[in-house]
Formats: structure tokens, sequence, C-alpha cells
């Protein structure tokens, strides 16, 4: 006997479980399914949670999620290979009754989220591999999936799907996403007692550090990378985009050796025990590179739409957001009797433009590009900064106007002033 | 005919951490799975059940998040599952378990009597291979433990005949039923559930028996009460001392092999007498 | 079976926090160190000598004699059996010869054990964890409702209060726990065939025999056993008693790759081993595991190729006397227990170690 749903979610990461959440919460009659054993097992995130999002679906999560710690710290780090400058910023109303910013364990997380889309009665079902969108004419009206039995029908369905989302592609949603709009990130949690990581980072409580990392570990590559600090232990990730990768000569698992072997990292992970090693890609094209979002009874959500914003390292948000404007807009159209047809779907497109989601991927739109064809960002610029600081910090008898001179001197001298007048300015237009 | 198969839901070993200051398990973030030597026990029932008809329940004792386990029986394709959960089980060895799982199988079997039990050959956890001939002599059932294959089943003349693995070799046995078979491992493969299994399974409401439910009246022969066994110690094993002493391979293959063989006669002298190898 | 086999032990009150229990005054006629002598078609599994040798030692420990338990279907195998065991160190054996103990059944063996254990109260009984042991082991311990601790690595006595003390791995070898069986006896302990060492005969040594009889009949058995069908004919390994393994893991690549094994094995007249990744590949068959799940092994050289020496693995096979590791990662935990070790591509290592060896060897093991 066939089944039918009103709506049928592909995958439980962020974006298919707001999605299936809101749809279910909705009373709508949803299927949710999900390829890895349980919801979260075959996602990889670093992973900052930005409450707000989420707060807006379950305003009480903060009592049951399983939440990490919460972000009091904030470092960036520019390394070259020996040292590294950096800037902090640590402020005690981090620690306020609702913070804005958490590590999370994406395993027991999207469990977590999952087992509120069953408590509100969504019908969620993992190791189940949608293979294939059923169409009637342009009008996908269910999925098949690697199991025996019949096909599944839907009014819509929701491609949550993540990052190169295969049915999409295959279902000629959009073309197969290029190069060098994805990164490929890497990262390893190293397990250490809660107390080590602690005193390490001079935390208590659940109180939580994350250093953003940049500089000439990606070997001139575009690429950041990023330490966040668990309950009891610690992620260490790097992504460079694929196109860099591919040209380049190092592969991303030797970078990431690399930058754990850099003497500002090497003593944080110490003694740590390596537990999970993960690669994964990331949407990295932003706002030029966002496809169609909907068609004749289908929606693209989270990552599977590339909702992305490099700059701010955002992305389980924008997927949380977009999953649930998705949701929204296939409940007010049930509500009004209203088929899932693309025209009546633009309202999703729509809540999506006026949302912080599409204007701030608008707002960087050009900075993939710049940082693209501008490598120095990534190579000179470390290496300059670390030298600056080192010459300023050694006393030797050089007077210190000298030792200035002698820093402009190497700025210019390894770009010149045209150049870093240029960047400045690009930077400036691309974030502005 | 009837089967009963125990599985346990254990933590995936493999992803186990201990902590290096107290020694204790660090379980955060380790998934918990169906014992895999119970798996080779279902598919077991589940072909028997395919090829002479019946049904299958599964019966796990455990805590409330037990119920994955017994929810992905269902999507193989069991008919009946039953969650025995209890405070009063907590601390159980293997006798107290043994016994408290006997005296539940009895109750299923009041209603549709049991011809055959199925347990793993052991856990990965205990990893003791006890429950099963435990369940077994307080069931007053046929015991047969290690088996590789079933070869044949009569119910007309309520007798078994199976293959079993014994040191040395494998005993064709028959005997009569009701009997509890430990499955042996590699046996066979756990079937790929059908979509309409994976339904059944996501709607399931898993019934939950407390020791009441189950028929057991004499609490001191369950959980802590009714282990003679209790741990006085847990450890960390102590890390050998001395490290490998390293074999020169600047020089390539041949010369390392080389250097290698020198090594053991001048350093594992009596190793090298045995092999019979020359020095030079 | 039934229940109301007279329960050894009645659990007495259970124990609140205090550890140190007065024994109950009816357990205290426990007394005596007892292993099961596991004997099929005539012959002895070195386990029990194995055990025999360990439990001489507990029983020196706790001045009591040691007895060894023999259960056969001919005089003659019986008779033999004891005299061995004594030899092993035993004082005294309990014999029940009986015809329908010929094979092992579980219904006869258990019925003896119990008969046995009933009437002459040991405090403490060990058998080897073979299938046979074990599936023997649980039925007597729920039989005689006392406790069993499975797989033990490691025996000894409680000064305080005279009870065994049996570690066994936990939690897939990452730690040990050590488990007393306070209010109940016997104390039951199972342990792997070549996790103790085998202790050295000493010709002439004698000792008292006691017989008993099963008192039953072919009739009150249930199963009866067809056939057996020996392993020799199906090409079994031999792994746990190999004076010489060769043993290859996941870094060999794949099943092509483990010619360089057999290459190996066969120049030094070795039996092949490998780790779970690669039974579970089927590039070895699933007797040849060795580790947790796996066997346990003790051979005088183990060599490990492309093997990590993951926990489970290494509890299997760290009993080897000397241990030569190649990998080609230099951090490889392997490295921290092997004797040996050797940083490379085991692809490459292994041919000109099976080509060195070859021309080094005295005579060719295989063939001499
Ligand atoms: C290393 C790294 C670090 C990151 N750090 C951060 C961070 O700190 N903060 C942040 O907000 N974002 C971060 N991101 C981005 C963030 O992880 C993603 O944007 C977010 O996970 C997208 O959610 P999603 O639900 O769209 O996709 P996913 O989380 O990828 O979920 C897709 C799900 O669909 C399932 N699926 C795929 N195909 C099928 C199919 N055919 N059938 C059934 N199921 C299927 C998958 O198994 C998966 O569970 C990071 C990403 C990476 C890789
Ligand atoms: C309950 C439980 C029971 C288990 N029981 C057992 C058991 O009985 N036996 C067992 O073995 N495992 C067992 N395991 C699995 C165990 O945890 C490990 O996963 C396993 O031992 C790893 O096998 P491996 O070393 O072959 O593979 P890996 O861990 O993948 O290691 C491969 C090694 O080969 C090296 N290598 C790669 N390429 C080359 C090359 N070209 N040349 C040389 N070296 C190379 C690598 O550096 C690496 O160290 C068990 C696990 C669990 C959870
Ligand atoms: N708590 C339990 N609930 C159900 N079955 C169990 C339980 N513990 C053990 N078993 C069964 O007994 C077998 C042997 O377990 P063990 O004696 O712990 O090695 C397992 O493979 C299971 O089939």
């Amino acid at each position: 006997m066939a089944e039918k749903f009103d709506a049928i979610v592909v995958g439980a990461g962020p974006a298919g479980n707001a999605a299936a959440y809101t749809l279910a919460k909705a009373g709508l009659n949803i299927l949710q399914l999900e390829r890895g054993e349980t919801p979260g097992t075959k996602n990889v995130q670093g992973a900052i949670l930005y409450a707000d999002a989420l707060e807006r679906m379950i305003p009480d999560f903060r009592d049951d999620a399983p939440l990490e710690r919460h972000i009091i710290e904030q470092r960036m780090w520019i390394l070259d290979d020996r040292s590294f400058i950096g800037t902090n910023y640590r402020s005690d109303d981090f620690n306020s009754e609702r913070p804005n910013r958490y590590t999370i364990l994406r395993a027991p997380f999207d469990k977590w989220f999952s087992s509120k889309v069953k408590a509100v009665g969504g019908l969620v079902i993992c190791e189940t591999t949608v293979t294939e969108l059923i169409k009637e004419g342009n009008k996908v009206i269910g999925v098949r999936t690697d199991r025996l039995g019949d096909d599944i029908y839907a009014d819509v369905v929701i491609l949550a799907d993540g990052v190169n989302s295969l049915l999409a592609t295959k279902s000629g949603f959009h073309k197969e996403i290029e190069a060098q709009n994805v990164a490929l990130a890497v990262k390893e949690i190293h397990f250490m007692p809660q107390e080590v990581v602690e005193s390490r980072f001079n935390i208590k409580g659940d109180e939580g550090v994350v250093i953003e990392i940049a500089g000439t570990v990606t070997h001139g590559m575009v690429g950041t990378a990023f330490l966040y600090t668990n309950k009891e232990s610690i992620t260490l990730g790097i992504g460079c985009m694929v196109s860099d990768f591919k040209n380049g000569n190092i592969t991303p698992y030797a970078m990431l050796e690399e930058l754990k072997a850099h003497p500002a990292i090497a003593p944080l992970l110490e003694g740590g025990e390596m537990k999970e090693y993960a690669a994964h890609l990331i949407p990295e094209g932003g706002y030029k590179a966002v496809p169609q979002l909907f068609g004749e009874g289908w929606m693209l959500v989270g990552d599977s739409a590339g909702l992305v914003n490099a700059v701010h390292r955002e992305g389980s948000n924008l997927a949380m957001t977009s999953g649930r404007l998705a949701a929204e807009t296939v409940i007010t159209l049930k509500a009004a009797g209203l088929p899932c047809s693309a025209a009546n779907l633009t309202r999703y497109k729509a809540a999506m433009d006026e949302s912080f989601v599409m204007k701030d991927l608008r707002k960087y739109r050009e900075l993939p590009g710049i940082l693209h064809n501008n490598p120095h960002f990534f190579s000179v610029y470390p290496e300059l900064l670390n030298r600056a600081a080192h010459t300023m910090l050694i006393v030797d008898g050089e007077d210190k106007h000298s030792k200035e001179k002698a820093i402009r001197k190497s700025f210019v001298q390894r770009r010149s002033l045209w150049g870093l007048m240029g960047d400045a300015y690009r930077m400036w237009r691309a974030t502005r | 005919m009837h089967i009963v198969v125990c599985i346990k839901q254990v933590p995936d070993s493999a992803q186990i951490r201990v902590h290096p200051v107290t020694n204790t398990i660090m379980r955060q973030g380790v998934p918990a799975i169906i014992n895999p030597f119970d798996l080779f026990a279902i598919e077991e029932a589940l072909r028997l059940k395919d090829r002479m008809g019946g049904k299958v329940t599964v019966i796990t004792m455990g805590p409330p998040q037990a119920e994955d386990a017994l929810r992905k029986a269902i999507a193989f394709g069991v008919d009946d599952v039953v969650l025995l959960t209890d405070r009063a089980f907590a601390g159980a060895d293997t006798l107290a378990t043994s016994f408290a799982l006997a005296q539940a199988i009895r109750t299923i079997g009041a209603e549709n009597p049991v011809d055959l039990v199925f347990t793993g050959k052991q856990t990965i956890d205990g990893d003791t291979a006890q429950v099963g001939p435990g369940i077994a002599k307080r069931m007053g059932l046929q015991l047969l433990t290690y088996v590789a294959a079933i070869d044949e089943v009569d119910l007309e003349q309520r007798s078994i005949t199976v293959q079993r693995r014994s040191e040395g070799g494998v005993q064709v046995i028959r005997t009569q039923l009701p009997a509890l078979i430990t499955m042996l491992e590699g046996t066979n493969q756990i079937r790929f559930a059908t979509m309409e299994n994976m339904f059944r399974s996501a709607r399931y409401v898993v019934p939950q028996w407390n020791k009441d439910r189950a028929g057991i009246e004499d609490a001191s022969k369950i959980g802590l009460k009714g282990s003679p066994t209790v741990v006085s110690k847990v450890f960390a094993p102590k890390p050998k001392a001395i490290k490998a002493q390293m074999i020169d391979v600047s020089q390539g293959p041949k010369a390392t092999a080389a250097a290698l063989i020198d090594t053991l006669t001048s350093k594992s002298a009596r190793l090298a007498n045995e092999l019979g190898l020359v020095a030079y | 079976m039934s229940e109301n086999t007279t329960p050894a032990a009645a659990p007495t009150a259970a124990p609140k926090g205090k550890k140190r229990l007065e024994l109950d005054p009816r357990l205290a006629a426990y007394q005596g160190i007892w292993v099961f002598v596991e004997m099929e078609r005539g012959h002895v599994h070195p386990v029990s000598w194995e055990l025999m040798g360990e439990g001489r030692k507990l029983a020196n420990i706790l001045g009591v004699e040691l007895g060894a338990v023999v259960l056969g279907g001919s005089g003659v195998d019986t008779q033999m059996a004891s005299a061995a065991a004594f030899t092993y160190g035993a004082d005294v054996a309990y014999v029940v010869c009986d015809a329908l103990l010929t094979e092992y059944r579980n219904e006869p063996y258990t019925k003896a054990m119990t008969d046995l254990v009933n009437r002459h109260q040991p405090e403490i009984l060990l058998l080897g964890a073979t299938t046979l042991g074990r599936d023997l082991a649980g039925s007597v311990a729920t039989t005689l409702l006392t406790g069993l601790t499975a797989d033990c690595t490691d025996l000894a006595i409680d000064p305080d209060n005279r009870g065994l003390l049996a570690t066994r791995p936990t939690f897939g070898g990452s730690l040990l726990c050590t488990i007393q069986t306070l209010n109940y006896r016997p104390q039951m302990a199972t342990i792997r065939p070549r996790v103790m060492s085998m202790p050295t005969a000493e010709p002439g040594r004698i000792g008292r025999m006691v017989t008993e009889s099963l008192n039953m009949v072919e009739n009150d058995i249930i199963a009866k056993v067809l056939e057996f069908i020996p392993d020799e004919a199906q090409e079994q390994a031999q792994l746990a008693y190999a004076d010489i393994i060769v043993a290859g893991g996941r870094g060999m690549g794949k099943a092509e790759n483990f010619r360089h094994i057999w290459d190996l094995a066969a120049v030094l007249g070795a039996e092949v081993g490998g780790s779970r990744p690669v039974t579970h590949a089927g590039w070895l068959t699933a007797d040849r595991q060795i580790g947790q799940s796996g066997k346990t092994v003790r051979p005088k050289l183990y060599i490990a190729a492309g093997i990590s020496g993951a926990i489970q693995h290494r509890v299997g096979m760290e009993g080897a006397d000397v241990v030569i590791a190649i990998n080609n990662d230099p951090n490889a935990p392997i490295f921290d227990f092997a004797t040996y070790g050797i940083v490379g591509d085991a692809v490459h290592i292994l041919p000109a170690l099976t080509e060195a060896f070859r021309s080094r060897l005295v005579v060719n093991r295989r063939a001499g």
C-alpha cells in the first residue's frame, strides 16, 4: 500500500529538522528520510550553534539540547610558520541567561533536534537514502528510496540533503556545484578531560572559546581554520576551496597535520586522543551561486541551496531559517487549500529575500571572487604581520621609528603601495 | 512456531574512551548499537520463520533507551518486541539477568507457547556468553550453544537438528523443543529492511514491562540483589614500558630485512636459535 | 533440568557498602580449588594444564588441595588424564567415568559436575573459556546459583577474605575489572586458552583418585550427537598453539597482497592470522582472527604487518615472546609494545623479509 504525505523532507540536518519540526508542529502529516544511521551521524560541522534561529522554533531549547559550551571569548589568529599575531575579545556579558553562541557536537545535537521532530508527530525514518524524485511531467510528486518497497508520495518534497545535493542535480534543479564555489573542510575532535580543556583556555563551567585562524598554513589558498572548545574535547579544522586543492600540492589532511604541529596549536592539543576525523564540503559560492530555490512541488533549503555565509562561518542558522521559512510557506498554502505549485512557492523565495539569510549573502556577494583572485591575503600578509610584530617586540637597541620604517618597507616591498591600497579598498567594498 | 530472540543494546565499544586520569568510561557521544552478535540470532530466527511460518518476538532488558534497539528489530521484520525495564533490574550480573529474562519469556509463553529461544554468542560489553546458558537452565530448555547452522526443525516430532561448533570440530546434534540456541557469528547476514517494515518500525509503540508485568515476584533474584558477583575494582591496563627497537629502514627493503635478522640473532638469540637462523 | 537442584549457596543478605563480609558458615565448608580437565575423544585440551599451573599457585597460597575434575567415557582416558593432571600439580582427581560422557553433551556433563560440586564442595572452580568450557560453566553456575566470571586474564587471592579476585577485560579491552563472588560458593571462573603459561610437568608426581558415578541412563538425555566432523577435515587454522604467526591487517591494502603474508609464513613454517577488519573483509577466514573477539595466541614470534595495534587486537597477541611490527605510520600504537619495529610499506618489506629468511634459515622449516 503506497504511503502519501503532506510533505516529505529529505535529510535530517539543521535545515531538514527545522522544516520537519515546523511542519509537524502545525499538524501536517510529514515524512522525513535520512540516510545516516541516526540523524547527525553523517554530519560534519565545527560547530557553532547560533541560538537565534533555533530559538524562534524551540524557545526553551536550552533546557535539554546537548550544548557543549557557550562562547565567552573569540580569538582571531593570523599564523605564519612559527608564530601568530592575534586579537582576543572576551566578555562576561556573554555569560548571560540566554547566550547567543554555543559549541555543539553535531551527532548528539542533530539527534536531539530529531527527537523534537518526533515529539511533535513527525515520522522520521533513518538509514534510508532517497535515490530519486518521482515526477509527473515536471512536477515532483514523491520519492523513491534504496529500500525494497513502494514509491512514497507527497504534495511537496523539501530537499534538505546538504551540499552537493545529488537529488537536485539529478532532477535538473541546478547544475553540479562548481569547484570554485565549494570548500573542502577537514576536522578532528581531540578528547581530553574537562579539567584540561578548562585550564588550557582559562574557562570554567560551560564557558567556551573560539579561535578563528588564517595564515600560511593554507599555503596561499583561500581558506581558514578554526578551533572550538567542547565540554571534554577540542574541535580543530581547516578548509580551503576545492578548486585550489585541485591545483595545489598539498592535501587537506596534510594541511591539518601541519596545523596540528604548529607551535601555537600543538600545546593546546597535547595529550588529547583523536577520535573523529571527518571531511566535508561547504558551499561557499555565496549569493551568486545560490540556485533556483523552488519549483513544481519542490524546494531547496540549507546547504543544498548553497546557503552559507563563509565570512562569518554561519551555515546552520541559515539552514534552520530556510527550513523554517519553507515549512511556513507550505503551512500557509495548505491552510488556504492551495497546491504547492511553483507559482505558489514563490512565497518561499520572497520570505527568504526578506530575511537575514539573503540579505547577508548579498552583502558579501563580491568577497569570494576577490579572495580567490588575491591569494596574497593568505600568504604574504600573515608573514608580514607576524614579522612586524616580532620586529616591534624585540628590544635590540634599535629605535622604534626605524623599526616602523623597516616594517612599512617590508610591506611595500612584498606588495606595492598600490596593491596594498587596492586590497584595502576591495575588502571594504566586499564587506561593506 | 513461536521464536523469542534476546538482544542487548550495548555501547559501540570501538568508540569508547577511557578518562586518562580517573580511568572511568567516557560515554559521551558513544553510540548505542544492537550487540553485533545478536544480529545473527535475529536473522536466523527470521529465516526459520520464512521457512516454517510462525512468529518472532524480540526481548531486551535494559534502560528505556534500549527501545531503539527493539525498533530496529521491528524494521528487520520481527513481529513483536518487549522492553523489560525497571529500576529493580539495575546492577544485574549474568545470573540475575538470565533469571529476569527467563521469567519474562515464561510470561510471553503463557500467551503463546515458545518453541525456540535465540541469543547471540556473547555480548561485546559483558562478553561472558553466559546469559544464554543461564536462561536455558532456568527455563529447563535444551541448550544448544555455538550453533553454526540449523539443519532441521520438525514441529510434529518436536525435534531440532543443528550443527554446533565445538573444540576441534562440528557436532551434529538432534534434540527436542523447546530449546535455546546461542548463534555463532558469521553464520548469516542480517537482511536489509524493506520500506514497509521501516514504516512499521517508525510507528511502532514499544511495550514496556516492569518486573510485575514480567511476572517476577521474588525481587531478591534480580538486579544487584540477585547478583552473586560484584565488581570490586576497575582499572586501565598497564602500558608496556619499553617501546619497540626500531630497525633502520633508510637503505631500502633488502637492507632492512637483513638488519632485522641481524638484530634477531644478536638480541633475541633464543628465538633465532629455535628458528634456525644463521648469524653472519 | 529443573530449578530445584540443591543450591550450592542460598544468598544471604546483600552486601551493603561493606565489602568484607563474614562468610556464611555453611559456605565455609567449601574448600579446595578445582580445575576442570577438558577432554574430548581422549585428548585433553592444553588449556586445562595451563589452568592447573595457575590453580597450583592459588592452592599453595590458600594452603588447600588442588583437585582435577576428570569426566570421560572410558577408563583408559580418565586414568591417563588423571595421571597427567597429577604431573601438572593436582593433588586429587575427581573422576566420573561413564559411557554417556564419551562425547560432550551439556546435560550429562552439567549433572556430573554439579553432583561433584555438591558432594565435595570446592571453593573455587576453574574452567577453560573454550566452546565446551563456556557451555558447561554457564550451565553449572546457573544450576548451582552461584557467580561466574568469564574470560579472566588474571587470578589472585584476596588476602583479607581468602576470596578469589578474578580480573577480566571489560569495554572491549579498554579497561580491566576485578570481580569477586562474595557470599556464594564455589567461585567460578573461565580463562581463555593461552592466557596463562604452560607449567612444566613433574613426571612421577602422583595423587589420590576419588571416583563417583553419573547415575544417569541414555534415556534421561534428550540431546543426541548424530555426527562429529573433526576440524582437520575442514582445514581449520591451529592458531592458538602456533609457535610462529605472520599476521596482516587492513594496512595490507587488498586481498591479493596477502600472498606476501602467506609466502613469509611458508618460509617460516608459520600460521597466518589477521586483524578483525581483514577477516570481516573476507581476506582471511574468520577462524584466523586474532584478538578480543577472535583467538588469543602466544607464539614465540609474531609478525604484524599493516596492523595498527588497537587494544582489541593487542589483548589477543601480547603474550607473544617477540613481536615484529611493520607499519608505515611511525606513530602506530603497535610500536608501543612490539619488540622490533619497521617503519615502511609492508607490501615492499615482506617480500624482502621472505627472501632474507629463506636464505638465512638453516633448513627450510616447512620442508624440514
Ligand atoms: C567543517 C565545517 C564547519 C562548519 N562550521 C559551522 C559553524 O561553526 N557554524 C555553522 O552555523 N555552520 C557551520 N558549518 C556549516 C553547516 O554545517 C551547514 O551549513 C549545515 O550543516 C547545513 O545544514 P543542512 O541541513 O542543509 O545540511 P546537512 O547538515 O549536510 O544535512 C543534510 C542531511 O541530509 C542527509 N542526506 C543527504 N542526501 C540524502 C538522501 N539522498 N537521502 C536521505 N538523506 C540524505 C545527510 O545524511 C545529512 O544528514 C560548517 C560546515 C563544515 C563542513
Ligand atoms: C567489540 C570489539 C571487538 C573487537 N575484536 C577485535 C579482534 O578480536 N581482533 C582485532 O584485530 N580487532 C578487533 N576489533 C577491532 C579493533 O578495534 C581495530 O579496529 C582493529 O584491530 C584494527 O585492525 P587493523 O590494525 O588491521 O586496521 P587499522 O586500524 O585500519 O590499521 C591499519 C594499519 O596499517 C598501517 N598501514 C597502512 N598501509 C600500510 C602499508 N602499506 N604498510 C604498512 N602499514 C600500513 C596503518 O598505518 C595502520 O596503522 C574489535 C573491536 C570491537 C569494538
Ligand atoms: N540485558 C539483556 N537483554 C536481553 N538479552 C541479553 C541481555 N544480556 C545478554 N543477553 C543475551 O545473552 C547473550 C549473551 O550475553 P553475555 O552473557 O552478556 O555475553 C547476548 O548475545 C544476548 O542475546
